[in-house]
């Protein structure tokens, strides 16, 4: 059983989740996910560790609500408990000890960029991150990325920061040249369009992915993604790749196979919700843009 | 079934003569009606009722030299359970069938007892083998009913740990034992619930989850540890638990799904069985309500001929599915699947397409899959398996359309484990290198099940937990290496699992 100690709103449908999980905390690395299973009945989520405190053995998980299980899970208060978080899952970042490196974070993907950077910055790698949203609201973790480098903030809107899409703020920081690796997470048309970017160039990019995963340790190959012509397990042989090499098509398509189930899911949460309890919660938003980013990471 | 022809169980009983055994016709187990069945996820076996069990122990000659009990991977003592039930003293039954066999509620569903126990039964060499997977059922179903009244006093504590890594038949019969001998037994499984494989993989109709859960709810009863959610190469190193525990067991399985390595296999609608199963066995999906969710499929083809690819078909059959077909590449001699399960699909409308191999996966501009692209084949010359090999005919391809795809064609082995454990010995196909006597190329460390012999069995897996725990306590108990393996050599000694080498894993289920 795992306590929720703390639950924080990030963004209109992001929210940052402190839970004690002390052996997870001791030994996470980078680039780690858990699955969080929040008990009978409920699906297993993939959420990467997006911090952790080994002293007081907790660790956090960024959440995008974009699906039943998700809305349950940000649902959650302090005192509320998790049944079961298994990890830490597949292989943590394998980080440069020098030189300089673009971390590229996208909505909620910026949490699995954040204990990149963070890394980074403790081994003396000058970091510049490149986060954006939709608008002001849906920037997040901007803070705590400033405090391992410079920070790029874009708004597709404008109303914040640069103008425009992370990725022409990347095209710049690219053309200015000094560019030893490119770190991206985010939507798959994100990520897609980052190694668009990196690969004429020959710098290289490393991806994580987020594709349907069951168990996380192998067992079921749902989360296969095709690398360099050859089928990976994400769970186990990643999350993270060589971006250059994936086979972003197939992830975008395969991430679609439950749409109208999940749908359905929601909608079937929402009358409940309606039924059973009108006004709770406010701050709960409405599914935005759903499936904004592909799946719960 | 036979209800209307069995005679009333006389009381009190004279005992009968052999002659009169001999003429006593084997019971037929009472089962679900096909049609009514292929739309219910309800246990397909209802089980022997007891006059059917009391007339079945009959059939035992109890003979002096009883095969059967060779036939047993974990040599359950089966003329004497069978004697006590015929004798009226269930609960003697029950007790001794537990000493022998810690999950003998799913063995008595789940083994395939006619190449084991009843290929062996003397009975069998003239008619009928006397039904001893039903009169287990039925003694196991008595003892879990009536679990109070078996319950055991604690064993003296051996002030000794063993950490078992994997909680399915092999973890948790070898914790059995050796909670019976007092040591302190801690189970670690990656899953958030316990049970294995016959949780996740085996399906409701034919073992029952809450069969599962009461037998590991025995087990921790009698004092066993379960550490869910725990992946030992993850959350835990092996080297770490060999220091934590006086003595560790690996027990994790063949986990890993091997898929055909044809065109088209990533689009969507292509399951391995693996996933398809857990999906709807441990996760509930069978319910449309389910927050896992899950295709359903209205034309489904599961490639494969083993036990996991009947549970898979049967499953797409109950939920829903207007055709379910098998492609298996061997004829259906060669089917690697127990005989009842081949003919419970058979009954249920499941299609069987022998000789047929998949070469591609097709699917449609939204990349769905709409069906599979086959070659024939024809069987040539016996392989090392000894099975005739399978050969395409050449020019005979063809086209069957599909909307849901699972491939069974076996597992391997999962490398999280052994990737951290630098110093355990594993051979080219990844499984766990064990001496005799179970034990790895680490002292202390013991392996058995999937892991070690490649994808086989649940009562074979269970073997070797049990063959472990005696191990284990030899180990613990300074008696080592241990004198004699095999308990009673009197009995003809069987190939142990660990002098055989493990089939590759392709040719695991499917062949």
């Amino acid at each position: 059983m795992h306590r929720v100690l703390t639950n924080e709103q990030l963004s209109p449908n992001v929210y940052r989740l402190v839970v004690e999980a002390p052996r997870i905390a001791q030994i996470r690395k980078p680039g780690q996910f858990v699955i969080v299973h929040l008990g009978h009945g409920a699906e297993r989520i993939p959420l990467t560790i997006a911090d952790g405190d080994p002293e007081a053995g907790t660790i956090s998980l960024v959440i995008q609500a974009v699906g039943k299980s998700t809305f349950d899970l940000v649902e959650l208060q302090p005192g509320d408990v998790i049944a079961g978080i298994a990890g830490p899952l597949g292989k943590p970042t394998e980080l440069p000890e020098s030189g300089r490196v673009v971390c590229v974070g996208g909505g909620v993907g910026t949490a699995v960029i954040l204990p990149i950077a963070r890394e980074l910055a403790r081994r003396g790698v000058r970091v510049t991150s490149i986060i954006g949203g939709r608008s002001r609201e849906w920037v997040i973790l901007e803070d705590d990325l400033a405090r391992c480098g410079e920070v790029v903030t874009c708004t597709d809107d404008g109303s914040y920061g640069r103008p425009g899409f992370v990725t022409e703020a990347l095209k710049d920081t690219l053309e200015a040249g000094g560019i030893d690796e490119v770190f991206a997470v985010g939507p798959v048309p994100m990520m897609r369009a980052v190694v668009a970017l990196t690969k004429p160039l020959d710098v290289p990019t490393t991806v994580s992915l987020n594709p349907i995963m069951v168990d996380g340790t192998g067992m079921c190959g749902g989360c296969r993604v095709t690398v360099d012509g050859v089928t990976r397990y994400a769970c186990v042989d990643g999350p993270e790749f060589d971006g250059r090499k994936v086979d972003f098509d197939e992830l975008a398509d395969r991430l679609t196979t439950y749409r109208p189930f999940e749908r359905a899911a929601l909608e079937r949460r929402e009358a409940c919700k309606v039924g059973l309890k009108t006004g709770e919660r406010g701050g709960v938003a409405a599914p935005a843009a759903a499936g904004a980013a592909g799946g719960a990471r | 079934m036979t209800l209307e022809q069995e005679p009333p169980a006389p009381e009190p009983r004279p005992a009968l003569t052999q002659k009169e055994r001999m003429q006593l016709k084997r019971v037929d187990m009472p089962e679900q009606e096909p049609q009514i069945r292929a739309a219910n996820f309800a246990e397909v076996n209802l089980g022997l009722t007891e006059q059917l069990a009391l007339i079945e122990a009959e059939r035992c000659l109890q003979c002096p030299k009883p095969y059967c009990i060779d036939g047993c991977p974990v040599r359950v003592n089966i003329p004497q359970f069978i004697r006590l039930l015929r004798d009226g003293d269930v609960k003697a039954a029950a007790a001794s069938l537990l000493d022998d066999n810690a999950l003998p509620c799913v063995t008595g569903r789940v083994c395939p007892q006619e190449s084991q126990c009843e290929k062996v039964c003397l009975r069998a060499k003239t008619g009928k083998s006397v039904a001893i997977g039903h009169l287990e059922r039925y003694v196991a179903d008595w003892a879990m009913a009536h679990a109070d009244e078996l319950a055991r006093s604690p064993a003296a504590q051996a002030g000794k740990s063993v950490a078992i890594v994997g909680s399915g038949p092999a973890g948790l019969t070898a914790a059995g034992e050796l909670v019976k001998r007092g040591y302190d037994v801690t189970v670690f499984e990656a899953f958030h619930a316990a049970g294995g494989v016959l949780i996740y993989g085996i399906p409701e109709f034919r073992l029952p989850k809450d069969i599962v859960q009461a037998e590991v709810d025995r087990l921790v009863a009698q004092g066993v540890k379960i550490e869910a959610d725990a992946i030992i190469g993850k959350t835990y190193t092996l080297p770490e638990l060999r220091e934590r525990f006086d003595a560790v067991f690996i027990a994790v399985g063949a986990g890993l799904p091997v898929f055909m390595n044809v065109p088209g296999e990533n689009l969507k609608g292509v399951y391995s069985a693996n996933e398809y199963l857990t999906r709807v066995n441990l996760m509930g999906a069978w319910d449309p309500e389910a927050d896992t969710p899950l295709l359903h499929g209205q034309r489904v083809v599961v490639v494969g001929g083993g036990n996991v690819a009947m549970d898979a078909v049967r499953t797409a059959r109950r939920l829903g599915a207007a055709s379910a077909t098998i492609v298996y590449r061997r004829s259906h001699d060669e089917l690697p699947a127990r005989a009842e399960e081949v003919h419970h699909a058979e009954q249920e409308g499941v299609i069987f397409e022998f000789l047929v191999a998949p070469t591609e996966v097709l699917g449609d501009e939204n990349r769905w899959v709409t069906g599979i692209r086959c070659i024939r084949m024809a069987l040539g010359e016996p392989d090392d398996s000894g099975r005739r090999r399978p050969e395409p005919i050449e020019g005979s391809e063809f086209e069957m359309p599909c909307d849901m795809l699972v491939v069974a064609i076996g597992t391997r082995s999962n490398p999280l484990l052994t990737q951290t454990a630098p110093d355990l010995e594993i051979n080219k196909w990844g499984y766990i290198v064990t001496d005799e006597h179970g034990m790895t190329s680490m002292p202390g460390v013991f392996a058995g099940g999937d892991i070690v012999r490649g994808a086989a069995t649940v009562i074979l897996a269970m073997g070797d937990g049990k063959k472990s725990a005696e191990s284990i306590n030899a180990y613990l108990t300074g008696n080592w290496p241990p004198a004699v393996v095999e308990p009673e050599p009197a009995h003809a000694a069987k190939p142990a699992a660990h002098e055989r080498p493990p089939r590759p894993a392709a040719a695991g289920v499917a062949g």
